[in-house]
C-alpha cells in the first residue's frame, strides 16, 4: 500500500478521493454500496442560513457526457444540519467537510461560525460558485472584490480549514485563486459546475425551469482540468480538482495537473461505489509507477 | 431494504411490438426482496448521449429463476441502446429503489395503466393475489390495438378493460371515459394508477370527485436514483419538495400539490 495520506492545510485526509458538495447527500445514502470510512473525506451538501425548497422541476437534464442541473441549493438550513444530520455524521470514520453558502455576507458568516462550533467538522468549503441561485452563490465568484470580501469576512469567524470553491465562470480563474489565497482561504477547489441550457426543440420550451443550470460531468473535464494546472502554477495553497472525473485514471491526471485531493461528483450517480474504486486504483497506480507516496505525484506533469 | 448494484445477464429480449419489449434479466445471486411499484437504474452502455442510468419500473419477479423483467418503452437513445440488447449480454443495474404501493384496506381495487405506465400494475397485481388473496380489476389504456400488450397476463390475474384512442380494441377512448368509471353498482375503494401524467392526472381529479384513494406513479426525471442529487423531486403538501426516488415512485394523490 502507498502512502496516500493527503493535507489540505491543517486537514489531514487518509486519502486524496473526497466527494463532491451536491452529488453524495450528506453520505448515508451511499453507505449500501461503500464504506464511507475509506474515504479521504465527504463534502456534504451546500447548506444555508435559513431552509430552501431549492428549484422548481425540472431541475435536471441530461446532456452529451454530463448532465445539467439546478437544483438551487435545497436544504434544511444550519440550525437543522446540526441538531439533526451532525450527529449522525460526526460518527463517520471520515472527514467531514460542510458546504457553506448564504445571500450575503453576513449570511455567509452566519453558516460559517455556527459550523466552527462542531468538533468533529474540520474544514468548511466556502462555496462563492453555485450558479442556481439568483442571490449570493456565483455573483460572489465571479467578481473578484467580492470574492476578496466574503473570503476575508469567512475567515474572520472561522478558524479551522477554509477552503474556497472557485467558479470556473470568469474569464481568469487564476486571478480569483490567487486574490482568496491572499486573504485567508487555506486551500481551493475547482471548478464548480459551468452555466449552461438546454433546449427541448418539440416543446419550444428550455429544458430547465431556471432556464440555465450548471454542467458537469466528462464533458467539462479538460475544461477543469485546464483550469487545475493553471492554478497550481500560480498559487502556494492546495489545489482540490474536480470536474468529470469518472474513474482512477482521470484522478490521476488531475494529481498531475496540480491537485492535493479530488472530488469525485457526478460520477456517484452513475456509479455509486465509484470513489473506492478511485482509492483503490490511484494506489495501484502509484504501486506500479513505483511512487512511494501520493504527494510525489502532486503537480508531476513534466511539460 | 439494501440497495445493490448487480450485474445481471440477459436471458431474453422479447419485442412487442414497434414501441414495446420485455427483458428478461437473472442474477447469479439471490434476488433481493423487491416490492410492487419499486424501480431499478439500468445502465446504458456505449453512447455519451445516454450518460445516467435510466430508471425502469418492474414488470414482474421469478425469485426461484433470480430473474426479473422490465417492460420498456423505446423512447429515446437509452431505450432504443436496451431494446437491442441480445441474450447473453449484461446489463448493470441498482436496485430496489424507492417505495411500494400501499397495502390496501379494501378489496375492491381498480388499477388504471396507460402505455408502458401498466408494468408496475401487472406487478402489483400478481402481489395483492398472491399477498394478500385479492383479485383486481384493470383498466388499461393504449393508442391503439397493435400497442396493447401482453393483455393476457392481466386477464389471468383479474378482470381486464380496455380502451383505445382509435376504438380498435375495447372502448374508443381514454381509460377515463371508460364506463365502469361510471357504473353505479360497481364499487371501487381503491385505485393505483401509472401511466402518461396527464392521465394519471384526470384519474386522480375521478377518484378526488367520487372521494377514492388514489395511488399515482410518478416518472420524473432522475440523476441518481439514491436520494442524492435532489433532481427528481416533487411539491408535497406536508414536506415542500421531496424526491420522487427515496420518498416516491408511488405517492398518494391527497399529498401532491396537483391542480385537479
Amino acid at each position: 500500500m502507498a502512502d496516500l495520506i493527503t493535507n489540505i492545510s491543517k486537514l489531514k485526509l487518509k486519502n486524496p478521493v473526497m466527494t463532491a458538495s451536491g452529488t453524495f447527500g450528506f453520505g448515508t445514502e451511499y453507505s449500501d454500496f461503500i464504506d464511507l470510512s475509506k474515504l479521504g473525506g465527504i463534502v456534504v451538501k451546500g447548506i444555508t442560513p435559513k431552509p430552501r425548497q431549492g428549484n422548481p422541476y425540472p431541475r435536471m437534464v441530461e446532456t452529451a457526457s454530463g448532465m445539467l442541473n439546478a437544483v438551487g441549493l435545497q436544504n434544511k438550513g444550519v440550525d437543522y444540519f446540526i441538531e439533526h444530520i451532525y450527529p449522525e455524521i460526526s460518527q463517520y470514520n471520515t472527514e467531514i467537510v460542510v458546504n457553506i453558502n448564504g445571500g450575503s455576507i453576513e449570511e455567509y458568516c452566519e453558516v460559517a461560525s455556527k459550523i466552527n462550533n462542531l468538533d468533529k467538522v474540520n474544514a468548511i468549503e466556502l462555496n462563492i460558485s453555485c450558479p442556481n441561485v439568483k442571490q449570493g452563490g456565483m455573483l460572489f465568484g465571479i467578481h473578484c472584490p467580492s470574492a476578496i470580501a466574503v473570503t476575508k469576512a469567512v475567515r474572520d469567524v472561522y478558524n479551522k480549514t477554509l477552503i474556497v470553491k472557485l467558479s470556473p465562470n470568469v474569464t481568469n480563474i487564476v486571478e480569483f485563486a490567487k486574490a482568496v489565497e491572499d486573504n485567508g482561504a487555506d486551500a481551493v477547489s475547482l471548478i464548480n459546475t459551468l452555466l449552461g441550457m438546454a433546449i427541448n426543440s418539440r416543446t419550444r420550451r428550455p429544458s430547465l425551469s431556471t432556464v440555465t443550470g450548471g454542467l458537469s460531468g466528462p464533458a467539462i473535464k479538460p475544461v477543469a482540468l485546464r483550469m487545475v494546472w493553471q492554478v497550481h502554477k500560480a498559487v502556494k495553497i492546495p489545489v482540490i480538482g474536480m470536474g468529470g472525473i469518472m474513474n482512477a485514471t482521470d484522478a490521476i491526471e488531475f494529481i498531475l495537473a496540480g491537485a492535493s485531493a479530488i472530488q469525485i461528483g457526478t460520477a456517484n450517480f452513475i456509479n455509486p461505489a465509484i470513489t473506492v474504486e478511485i482509492v483503490e486504483g490511484i494506489n495501484d497506480y502509484l504501486e506500479q509507477n513505483k511512487f512511494k507516496s501520493i504527494s510525489d505525484l502532486v503537480g508531476a506533469l513534466e511539460c | 431494504m439494501k440497495k445493490l448494484i448487480d450485474t445481471l445477464q440477459v436471458i431474453d429480449n422479447k419485442r412487442l411490438n414497434k414501441e414495446f419489449f420485455v427483458l428478461l434479466l437473472q442474477s447469479d445471486k439471490q434476488l433481493p426482496e423487491i416490492l410492487p411499484g419499486q424501480f431499478v437504474q439500468v445502465k446504458v452502455e456505449g453512447s455519451p448521449r445516454t450518460f445516467l442510468r435510466r430508471p425502469i419500473s418492474v414488470y414482474d419477479v421469478d425469485y426461484s429463476q433470480q430473474s426479473i423483467s422490465l417492460l420498456i418503452k423505446i423512447a429515446g437513445d437509452g431505450t432504443r441502446q436496451l431494446s437491442k440488447l441480445i441474450p447473453g449480454e449484461k446489463l448493470n443495474i441498482i436496485y430496489p429503489l424507492g417505495n411500494s404501493f400501499s397495502k390496501p384496506s379494501d378489496n375492491r381495487l381498480l388499477l388504471i395503466g396507460g402505455g408502458t405506465g401498466v408494468a408496475p400494475l401487472l406487478f402489483l397485481g400478481k402481489y395483492l393475489r398472491k399477498q394478500y388473496n385479492i383479485v383486481p380489476e384493470f383498466l388499461l389504456g393504449y393508442r391503439s390495438k397493435d400497442l396493447a400488450i401482453e393483455l393476457e397476463k392481466f386477464e389471468e390475474i383479474g378482470k381486464t378493460y380496455i380502451t383505445t384512442e382509435d376504438g380498435s380494441l375495447g372502448h374508443k377512448g381514454f381509460v377515463i371515459h371508460h364506463p365502469i368509471l361510471f357504473d353505479e353498482k360497481k364499487e371501487i375503494n381503491m385505485i393505483y394508477t401509472c401511466g402518461p401524467e396527464v392521465m394519471m392526472k384526470e384519474v386522480a381529479k375521478y377518484a378526488n370527485n367520487k372521494n377514492i384513494a388514489c395511488e399515482v406513479s410518478l416518472e420524473n426525471l432522475m440523476g441518481c436514483g439514491i436520494g442524492a442529487c435532489l433532481c427528481c423531486v416533487v411539491d408535497t403538501i406536508d414536506n415542500g419538495n421531496v424526491n420522487t426516488c427515496t420518498e416516491g415512485p408511488i405517492f398518494n394523490t391527497k399529498q401532491l400539490k396537483w391542480q385537479i
